[in-house]
C-alpha cells in the first residue's frame, strides 16, 4: 500500500492506511486535531469543516487518498507565531459560542467567506455559514463575529 | 466525614487545603490529550454538603476550586457559578477553577436540568463562599486577638484598620481545616457585588476557537480503542439471523460484541468501527414490531385512548362560573414529537480495570448516572466513578445517558483498554428521547369588561421524564440485552402540565391530565410540557382578546396582577414601537408571555414577520424579548442563553416535528429532519430587566414557550390565518385570506 501523504496546517506527513478513509478522522487521529467534529457524516451538518486550497469543505467523506496534493488548514493553523487569527479574536468577542460543538464549521465558512469577500453582506455571511448546522440557536453572535472580524485591519 | 475520605487523608499525610497529589487521570490511565483542568488540588471524595470544602477549597498555590455538582452543558453555568463564588470570597475572578460533576469529587447535586443550577448550585455555592470567607475572617481575628469588625478582605488578603495583612492562604499554612456551612455567615448584599452582574467572558470559548481539548469526544487515553453500536432498526425489534464473522475479519476489528439485540464492534481507529458498522448494518436482519399508530391519526389516538384524567386542579364553581360568560372561546392545539438533535453525536468514554468501572460522560448529572450504571451492570456504586464532561449542546435527556451506559457495557467485554463509543448521526436522530407530542383543549369564558372567569384545559401527553436515575431498565441498551432489564416507565411526571396553568388571575379553574402512552419513545426536552402549553395557551389569549375586542397586550396586562409579568410586556411594547408597529404594510406582530413554571424567569417576546402574498410564504424576521430572572449574575451570559433559547423555539415553531411509520422513525438525518439555518434564522433582541435586590431565577428555558406562540400569533396578525397545529408552516396559511 502506498503511503498517503498529506499537508496540514503546512505540517507534512506520510502514514500508511486505508486510502478510503475519509480526511475527518485521519484529522483526528493522525494529526492530534480536535476542532473538526464528526457531526453527521453525511456532509449535511459542516462540523467537520476543513479549508481545503482555501475552501471550506466538510472533510467526513472526503478520502483522504483524494486530499493529497491539496492545503489542508484546521481551526488549528489559524493561529499565527501565538496570535489568534482576527476571526478568532472576534468569536472570542462576540461569544460566539453556546455548546461550541459547531464553532469550528463557523469559523472555517467565515474564514473562507472573507478572504474572498473582505466586506460581506448580512446576507453574504449568513449565505457563507448556511452549510453549517448550530443547535443551540447562536447564529445571530456567528454573524456578528463575522462582522467584527470584517472591520479587523488584519490580512485574512 | 466518609471512610474513604478519611482514610484518603490519613494515608496521604497532608492536612491541607489541596496540594497536587493525584493528577485527574492517573488513577485510571494516562492521558494523550485531555481537555485541560486546572490541576492545583489533589483529587479526594467531598464530603457532606455542610462541610465547606465540598464545595470550595483553596489551595497552598494560592489558587481557589469551586466543585459543583451541576454540568457544562453550554450555557455557561461555569462562569456564572465562579463569578458568584468570587464575589463572595473576595478573591480576584482569575485564580478561581472550577470542577464539574464528578462522583470522585463533586457533592451530588442531582441532575443539571429545569434550569436549576442557579439557584441551586449557585445559592450553595455562594453559602459556602460567604462560609468560607467568614472562617478566614475569625481566624485571622483569632490570630491577631481583633474584632473581626476591623477586618476586610480585597483579593484574598485580610487587613486590619492599621493595614496589617496577611493572604487566606498564608493564614491556611496548608493545613487541611474542615470549616462547616453554619448558615450564620450572610452573603453580601447586592450593593457590594463588583463581579455579580457584569458580562464576564466565558474562558472556554477562548480553547473552542483554538480546537483544544474540550468535549469528552476529544478525549484520548492511552491504549484507547475505538467503538460502534449498531441500534436496532425500530423500537423493541430483534435481532433475526446474523453472521458477523465477516466482520471480525475486517482489518482493525478487535472485537464483535453480541448480547441478544445489543451489538456492538470494537476497533483499533475509528473509521475502522465505522466500517464495520456499516457492514453490520447491512447484513443484519430484523424481527422489527410494526408501530401501531400512524402518525396522521396520531392526535386522535392521543384523545381516544390515553388513560381517564387525571384532576390536577378544578374550582368547585368552573361549571357555572363558565356558564356565566359574556363570551366563551373553545380551542385544540397540537405539538408533535421534537427532538433535541444536538449537533454531535452522543459520545462517551468508558475504561474497565481491575473490576472498577470509569465513564467519562456527557450526562446531566453524574450521581444518577452511577446508580442506573451500578443497576444495569450488577456491581457496586463504591466501584463506578462517573466524571461528567462537556458534550455537544445539551437540552434535557438526549442519548448522553444511553451512551454512557452502551460505553460501560463494551468496556466489559474489552476490560483494561478505555473504549470511545460515539453515535452515528441516525443512531442519535432515531434512538433519542423525543419531546412529546401533546394535544390541548383549551375553554374560556370572558366577562364583559375582558376579565378573565373560567379557564380549562384538557391536556393530553406522553411522559416528559424516563430519567434513569437509578434504574437501568431505562437504558435503550438494557431493553436490547439477552437478559434484558425491564423498562418501568413509573409514574407520568409534573412535566407534562408545567406552565399549563395560567398565571392570569382568573378566579375559576380547571386542569385535567390524560395521560398517553404514545409511540415514540419521550423524555425531558428543553421546557418539558411548558414548550406546548405555553404555545397553547398563550395563542388562545390572543383568541380571547380578539373576542374581547381589545389589543393583546392590554388583554394580558388587564387579566395580570404580577407587577414583574406586567413589566416585561410592557418593557416589550415600548422597544418594538408595538402601537405604531401595527400599521406596517405586510407586517405582523405578535406577543407572548409567560413565567417559566409559574416560579422562575419571566419572558416576554415579540415576534415580527414579514408576509408574501405573491409567493405564498412568511418569514420570521425578528425576535425581541425581555427577561426578567431576578439578580443578573452575567447579563451576556443570560442574553446567550435566551437569544439560543429563541431561535431554538423558533425552529421547532416553524419547521420541526419527527416523522415516522409503521417501520419506525423516519427523521435519521439532517434532511429528513431541517432545523433552522443561517439565512432564516430571525434577528434577535433581547433585554434584561435587572433585579438585582431579587433572587436569581432560572432562565435557561423561559424563551421556548413564549417564542412559539408569539409567532403563531404574529403569523394571525400578518395573514388573517390561526394556525393551532405546530409546525407553523407556510402550506397552513390560508392565502385567499390574505389581503
Amino acid at each position: 500500500m502506498e503511503p498517503i501523504k498529506l499537508n496540514v496546517n503546512s505540517e507534512n506527513k506520510s502514514f500508511s492506511t486505508d486510502p478510503s478513509e475519509p480526511l475527518l478522522y485521519i484529522l483526528r487521529e493522525e494529526f492530534g486535531i480536535n476542532s473538526t467534529k464528526f457531526g453527521c457524516g453525511l456532509q449535511q451538518c459542516g462540523a467537520c469543516m476543513v479549508l481545503l486550497d482555501g475552501e471550506a469543505e466538510p472533510s467526513c467523506l472526503l478520502s483522504c487518498q483524494s486530499a493529497q496534493s491539496k492545503s489542508i488548514v484546521t481551526l488549528e493553523g489559524l493561529e499565527k507565531d501565538g496570535k489568534l487569527h482576527p476571526i478568532q479574536e472576534a468569536f472570542i468577542e462576540a461569544q460566539a459560542a453556546q455548546c461550541g460543538y459547531c464553532i469550528n464549521g463557523m469559523i472555517i465558512s467565515a474564514v473562507a467567506l472573507l478572504r474572498k469577500n473582505p466586506n460581506p453582506s448580512d446576507k453574504e455571511i449568513r449565505e457563507a455559514l448556511q452549510r453549517v448546522i448550530c443547535r443551540c440557536g447562536t447564529h445571530s453572535r456567528f454573524i456578528q463575529a463575522v462582522k467584527i472580524a470584517a472591520e479587523s485591519t488584519q490580512p485574512f | 466525614m466518609d471512610f474513604s475520605r478519611r482514610k484518603f487523608l490519613k494515608s496521604s499525610g497532608q492536612l491541607v487545603l489541596g496540594f497536587q497529589l493525584i493528577p485527574l487521570f492517573s488513577c485510571t490511565g494516562s492521558a494523550k490529550s485531555q481537555p485541560e483542568t486546572y490541576s492545583g488540588i489533589p483529587v479526594r471524595p467531598h464530603g457532606d454538603k455542610e462541610l465547606i470544602d465540598s464545595w470550595i477549597r483553596l489551595d497552598a498555590a494560592g489558587h481557589v476550586t469551586i466543585l459543583t455538582g451541576k454540568q457544562e452543558l453550554g450555557q455557561g453555568i461555569r462562569t456564572t457559578l465562579l463569578q458568584m463564588a468570587a464575589e463572595e470570597l473576595d478573591v480576584p475572578f482569575e485564580i478561581c477553577h472550577i470542577i464539574n460533576g464528578d462522583t470522585g469529587q463533586t457533592a451530588n447535586e442531582g441532575y443539571t436540568a429545569g434550569s436549576n443550577s442557579v439557584e441551586g448550585s449557585g445559592k450553595a455555592i455562594r453559602q459556602a463562599a460567604a462560609e468560607a470567607k467568614r472562617y478566614m475572617l475569625t481566624l485571622a481575628s483569632q490570630t491577631w486577638k481583633e474584632d473581626v469588625a476591623n477586618l476586610s478582605v480585597e483579593n484574598g488578603i485580610i487587613k486590619n484598620k492599621s493595614n496589617k495583612e496577611i493572604s487566606y492562604w498564608k493564614l491556611l499554612e496548608g493545613k487541611h481545616i474542615e470549616g462547616k456551612i453554619t448558615g450564620n455567615a450572610i452573603p453580601k448584599s447586592h450593593e457590594e457585588h463588583r463581579l455579580v452582574g457584569k458580562p464576564i467572558a466565558r474562558d472556554d470559548i477562548k480553547n473552542l476557537v483554538r480546537g483544544k481539548a474540550h468535549f469528552v469526544h476529544d478525549i484520548r487515553l492511552d491504549g484507547m480503542v475505538h467503538a460502534r453500536v449498531l441500534h436496532p432498526p425500530s423500537y423493541g425489534a430483534k435481532l433475526r439471523t446474523y453472521d458477523f464473522s465477516e466482520v471480525s475479519k475486517l482489518e482493525g476489528v478487535l472485537k464483535v460484541i453480541r448480547d441478544g439485540s445489543f451489538i456492538a464492534v470494537i476497533a483499533t481507529r475509528e473509521y475502522q468501527a465505522v466500517k464495520a458498522w456499516m457492514l453490520m448494518k447491512a447484513i443484519s436482519e430484523w424481527e422489527t414490531p410494526k408501530i401501531k399508530v400512524s402518525q396522521d391519526s396520531l392526535f386522535e389516538d392521543m384523545k381516544a385512548k390515553s388513560m381517564s384524567p387525571e384532576t390536577i386542579e378544578n374550582s368547585p364553581d368552573f361549571n357555572s362560573e363558565l356558564e356565566n360568560a359574556s363570551k366563551r372561546v373553545k380551542q385544540e392545539y397540537h405539538r408533535p414529537y421534537h427532538m433535541h438533535a444536538s449537533t454531535g453525536p452522543s459520545c462517551a468514554v468508558a475504561e474497565w480495570k481491575s473490576g472498577n468501572l470509569t465513564v467519562w460522560s456527557p450526562t446531566q448529572g453524574v450521581y444518577p448516572l452511577q446508580n442506573s450504571l451500578s443497576d444495569l451492570l450488577g456491581i457496586g456504586t463504591e466501584k463506578i466513578r462517573c466524571i461528567g464532561m462537556p458534550g455537544s449542546g445539551c437540552y434535557g435527556h438526549n442519548g448522553a445517558d444511553d451512551v454512557s451506559a452502551e460505553a460501560a457495557l463494551i468496556a466489559r467485554s474489552f476490560p483494561e483498554r478505555p473504549v470511545r463509543l460515539q453515535w452515528m448521526r441516525e443512531d442519535e436522530h432515531q434512538w433519542e428521547p423525543y419531546g412529546s407530542a401533546m394535544v390541548i383543549q383549551l375553554e374560556a369564558g370572558i366577562d364583559e369588561e375582558g376579565k378573565i372567569i373560567a379557564w380549562g384545559t384538557n391536556l393530553f401527553s406522553d411522559t416528559h421524564s424516563t430519567r434513569p436515575n437509578g434504574n437501568g431498565g431505562h437504558y435503550i441498551s438494557a431493553r436490547h440485552l439477552e437478559k434484558a432489564l425491564e423498562f418501568r416507565k413509573g409514574g407520568f411526571s409534573g412535566g407534562s402540565y408545567r406552565n399549563a396553568i395560567p398565571l392570569y388571575t382568573i378566579p375559576s379553574k380547571r386542569l385535567l391530565l390524560h395521560n398517553y402512552e404514545g409511540p415514540l419513545r419521550t423524555s425531558a426536552l428543553r421546557g418539558l410540557g411548558a414548550y406546548g402549553n405555553i404555545f397553547a395557551l398563550e395563542s388562545f389569549m390572543d383568541e380571547l382578546a380578539l373576542a374581547a375586542e381589545m389589543d393583546p397586550i392590554e388583554f394580558r396586562l388587564k387579566n395580570l396582577n404580577d407587577a414583574r409579568a406586567k413589566a416585561v410586556l410592557q418593557a416589550v411594547r415600548q422597544k418594538t414601537s408595538w402601537n405604531s408597529a401595527q400599521n406596517a404594510a405586510n407586517k405582523g406582530f405578535g406577543v407572548a408571555f409567560s413565567k417559566y413554571k409559574n416560579s422562575a424567569s419571566y419572558f416576554a417576546v415579540v415576534a415580527e414577520i414579514t408576509v408574501d402574498k405573491t409567493s405564498k410564504t412568511f418569514k420570521l424576521e425578528k425576535l425581541t424579548g425581555v427577561i426578567d430572572s431576578g439578580q443578573c449574575i452575567n447579563p451576556d451570559g443570560l442574553k446567550n442563553q435566551t437569544e439560543g433559547g429563541m431561535i431554538q423555539s423558533a425552529s421547532w415553531t416553524l419547521l420541526e416535528k419527527v416523522d415516522f411509520d409503521e417501520n419506525g422513525v423516519l427523521s435519521t438525518d439532517w434532511n429528513s429532519y431541517p432545523i433552522l439555518r443561517s439565512k432564516e434564522v430571525p434577528v434577535v433582541e433581547v433585554h434584561i430587566i435587572n433585579r438585582p435586590e431579587l433572587a436569581p431565577m432560572g432562565a435557561g428555558e423561559a424563551a421556548q414557550g413564549p417564542v412559539a406562540a408569539a409567532i403563531a400569533n404574529a403569523v394571525f396578525n400578518g395573514t388573517g390565518t390561526r394556525v393551532r397545529d405546530l409546525p407553523i408552516s407556510a402550506e397552513k396559511v390560508d392565502w385567499n385570506k390574505v389581503n
